[in-house]
């Protein structure tokens, strides 16, 4: 066995979204000297990054002046905002809340944002590497972390290594930035590891699946946005959409289901396709086509669910901290300031040590405050959440009180413990069909012959203890139909589906036994988005 | 032995192909960009041969605008000795990149050329054999399989009928199939190396290749969706069915 390669750097940044490339840019604008990399799973940058997306531009101006003159691909002014309470047939158009107006805000697509900003930071110095997963951590002897251990290619399905199998290498780095979004695999690890979240409340999630439609002409005012609450979720359920005009006849929209929902029953992808189908929506949409399509984990904790950010060796930015602010139902700006003032932060020394005390009298920090008890207040229903949110908007959030926030996955009902919501879905006939015709949307790729990526621990629970108290939630819960329960010779079990995964997170975070690991796949494996 | 390889860029392969509204062409705002795969499988086996010690130095050449360029990179990670770019934002027809590689030949002098079988945006499928006849040199195209000794190389083609096996003079033109090998991974400490290794810059019009353009395409268009099918329940239903159509 060959000893294993190893490069040096003096700053690794695991993910290249808006987070790690704005701290990456912003570290070398301070510090031209100091050596930075980028490492990313997709096979190319900003194919793995999904948001609505209206931005804040102000982070923006502060990191890039002048980027106005020389914008992303997709970038439109925001114009009109409509908010809308929908029911079956009809809606209702409601004021604005506050938080949600978006005069001198920007639609773009995130992903081809960030694909703007690489060449950006390369322009810079920073080494950016598509394609390659950081699998693990790597500690030094004190226990400190020592930079991150990159996959390794051609290894069969059974563990075995292909023809052209090549050992990942290890990159070793005075401070490894995480900036892997939410849910980091890595961010997860090591959260438990040095236990940042020994003061916090567990981290919350939601699930946004989005779709990129190109429609028939005329029907597309570019700039208009439009957010609904309402049907087709019930009252106990957190959900909503999004709905953006973009440019040259396209629409970017998706639709957000809490991911503390109980009904053990509830489908996030089939309730964003019922909402599809509402006249409003289907109207703009019907004979028009699917460009492209995924789904990501978001990260909704906020201020109470915030973890220790630093520790020995690493940091924490962006939505894998979870700086994500609910009611705007923005991370980008929060997560590009917060790459900033890590990059400042490190710049003095290199050190870790004193950044989550600088976050936390920051104004990102600042902003999640204020909003920290309105997304927690819906899970006493729809009105008292809507109520709540007005008084903490009125008063700023100056409450005495801060409430509190429960894992996602303890919060499933078991099967038959409540009356569950019945949900009247129509029959809807806008594409795609189903899961695996959405799958096709999201051009995900793995090569079949690799270990599979999502780890069960016991599988054995999936067809006895699971299947008889939850009814196997994760064949309804993930937007990809990765998880199946066949029925064969060999008797009942679980197939997992991996090659379908779009690497949203959901089944790492919902599994209510929490026994689904999701890992990394070989580098340059998943979905391969276009626009989103 | 120098051996030169063609290296497109086309739209990769996950990518699912859009058409333009207009029908001018299909859309690539947006969309990943990769080396033709065939072009890879070419390159590695000109890899292959040069780690044999049948060749010397593997020259990459790719033809294309100026952000062509980190494409070369990727070849040169892979193992390239270097690279050589003409420079053209203009799309090339098969006859005029064979033209191209012809003038690139006559420079380099290599004693084998390896390309793609075709490119997976247009599927011509027509420079290897286009260069080997310009060239007046043997080609060898479709190959799965490939042995350089005593100056000649044995080539295995797949062909409709199965394999057939031919003996070619050098230098020869091959054109390299699915199956002659699978391409090696990138490491990432070769994508530092390649960054230092020589990328030459060639204006295509100081070639002095003609570029008039034989083939004209009047427009493009998605397939025909299919129509729903329909469910019968047994053969009777379905031989009415087939009556009706007019189908028997």
């Amino acid at each position: 066995m060959s000893e294993r390669e190893t490069m040096e750097y003096d700053v690794i940044v695991v993910g290249a979204g808006p987070a790690g490339l704005s701290f990456a840019i912003r570290l070398k604008q301070l510090k031209p000297a100091v050596t930075v990399c980028v490492i990313e799973k997709a096979s190319t940058i900003g194919a793995q990054i999904l948001s609505g997306a209206v931005i804040e531009p102000q982070p923006l101006d502060a990191l890039l002046p002048g980027w106005r003159d020389n914008p992303p691909p997709i970038c439109i002014a925001a114009g009109e905002d409509e908010f809308w309470l929908l029911s079956k047939t009809g809606g209702r158009k409601l004021p604005v809340p506050p938080g949600m107006h978006n005069r001198g805000n920007f639609i773009v697509s995130l992903g081809a944002m960030c694909a703007w900003l690489a060449p950006q930071a390369e322009a810079l110095g920073v080494d950016v590497f598509p394609g390659f997963a950081a699998a693990e951590s790597i500690f030094n002897e004190d226990g400190s972390v020592a930079g991150v251990r990159i996959g390794d290619m051609g290894v069969a399905k059974d563990g075995t290594h292909k023809p052209g199998y090549t050992q990942g290498i290890d990159i070793k780095a005075k401070v490894t930035v995480l900036a892997e979004g939410a849910r980091g695999h890595l961010s997860k690890q090591l959260i438990k590891r040095f236990e940042l979240d020994r003061d916090s409340d567990p981290q919350g999630y939601s699930i946004g699946i989005k779709e990129l439609w190109q429609v028939p002409a005329g029907r597309v005012t570019p700039g208009k946005i439009v957010h609904s609450f309402g049907w087709p979720a019930d009252n106990h359920t957190y959900g909503g959409s999004f709905l953006y005009h973009l440019d040259k006849d396209r629409i970017a929209l998706g639709y957000v289901s809490g991911l503390d929902y109980s009904d053990p029953n509830y489908q996030p992808w089939e309730a964003f396709q019922q909402w599809k189908n509402h006249p409003m929506v289907k109207s703009l949409l019907e004979g028009g086509t699917v460009l492209s399509a995924g789904a990501r984990a978001i990260v909704t904790g906020g201020y109470q669910s915030l973890p220790n950010v630093e520790m020995p060796g690493a940091l924490l930015i962006g939505d894998t901290a979870g700086l994500l602010n609910v009611p705007k139902i923005k991370g980008t700006h929060q997560a590009i300031k917060s790459g900033m003032l890590a990059a400042e932060h490190l710049a003095v020394n290199l050190d870790p040590a004193g950044f989550d005390a600088k976050l936390r009298s920051s104004d990102v920090m600042a902003e999640l405050k204020k909003v920290r008890n309105i997304k927690p207040a819906f899970k006493k229903g729809l009105w008292f959440g809507m109520l709540n949110a007005a008084w903490e908007t009125v008063t700023n959030g100056a409450s005495p009180w801060t409430l509190k926030n429960k894992a996602d996955w303890s919060s499933l009902h078991k099967l038959g413990e409540s009356e569950e919501p019945k949900r009247d879905y129509v029959q809807r006939d806008l594409a795609p069909r189903d899961r695996l015709a959405g799958v096709y949307f999201a051009a995900t790729e793995h090569d079949e012959d690799q270990p599979v990526h999502l780890r069960v621990a016991d599988t054995t629970i999936c067809v006895t203890q699971c299947a008889e108290e939850y009814g196997n939630p994760c064949t309804r819960f993930c937007p990809a139909s990765v998880y199946e329960i066949v029925d064969d010779a060999a008797g009942k079990r679980l197939q997992i589906n991996a090659a379908n995964c779009v690497h949203c997170k959901t089944c790492d975070i919902k599994d209510p036994y929490q026994i689904i690991d999701w890992v990394t796949p070989e580098g340059g494996s998943g979905p391969n988005y276009q626009n989103l | 032995m120098k051996i030169l390889v063609g290296y497109k860029r086309v739209v990769d392969y996950n990518v699912r192909i859009q058409v333009k509204p207009d029908g001018t062409g299909v859309v690539t705002d947006g969309v990943k960009l990769s080396a033709n795969p065939f072009d890879d499988i070419a390159l590695e086996e000109a890899l292959r041969l040069r780690e044999k010690g049948v060749a010397e130095e593997v020259v990459l050449v790719g033809i294309g605008p100026a952000d062509l360029t980190p494409h070369l990179r990727n070849g040169l990670a892979m193992g390239a000795n270097r690279a050589i770019h003409v420079v053209t934002a203009e799309t090339v027809q098969p006859l005029t990149a064979a033209r191209v590689f012809l003038k690139l030949i006559e420079k380099e002098q290599p004693g084998l050329v390896i390309l793609g079988k075709q490119a997976i945006d247009d599927d011509a499928n027509q420079t290897g054999q286009m260069l080997a006849a310009l060239w007046d040199r043997p080609q060898a195209t479709f190959a799965s399989k490939v042995e350089i000794a005593d100056g000649k190389v044995t080539v295995t083609r797949e062909v409709d009928a199965g394999l057939e096996v031919i003996e070619a003079d050098l230098p020869a033109v091959i054109t390299s199939d699915l199956r002659l090998n699978e391409p090696r991974f990138i490491k990432l400490p070769d994508i530092m190396k390649a960054k230092s290794k020589p990328i030459d810059s060639i204006e295509f019009a100081s070639l002095g290749v003609e570029s008039n353009d034989h083939l004209k395409t009047t427009h493009y268009a998605a397939p025909a969706k299919r129509s729903k099918g329909v469910m019968v329940k047994d053969a009777a239903e379905l031989v009415a069915a087939l009556k009706q159509k007019g189908l028997l």
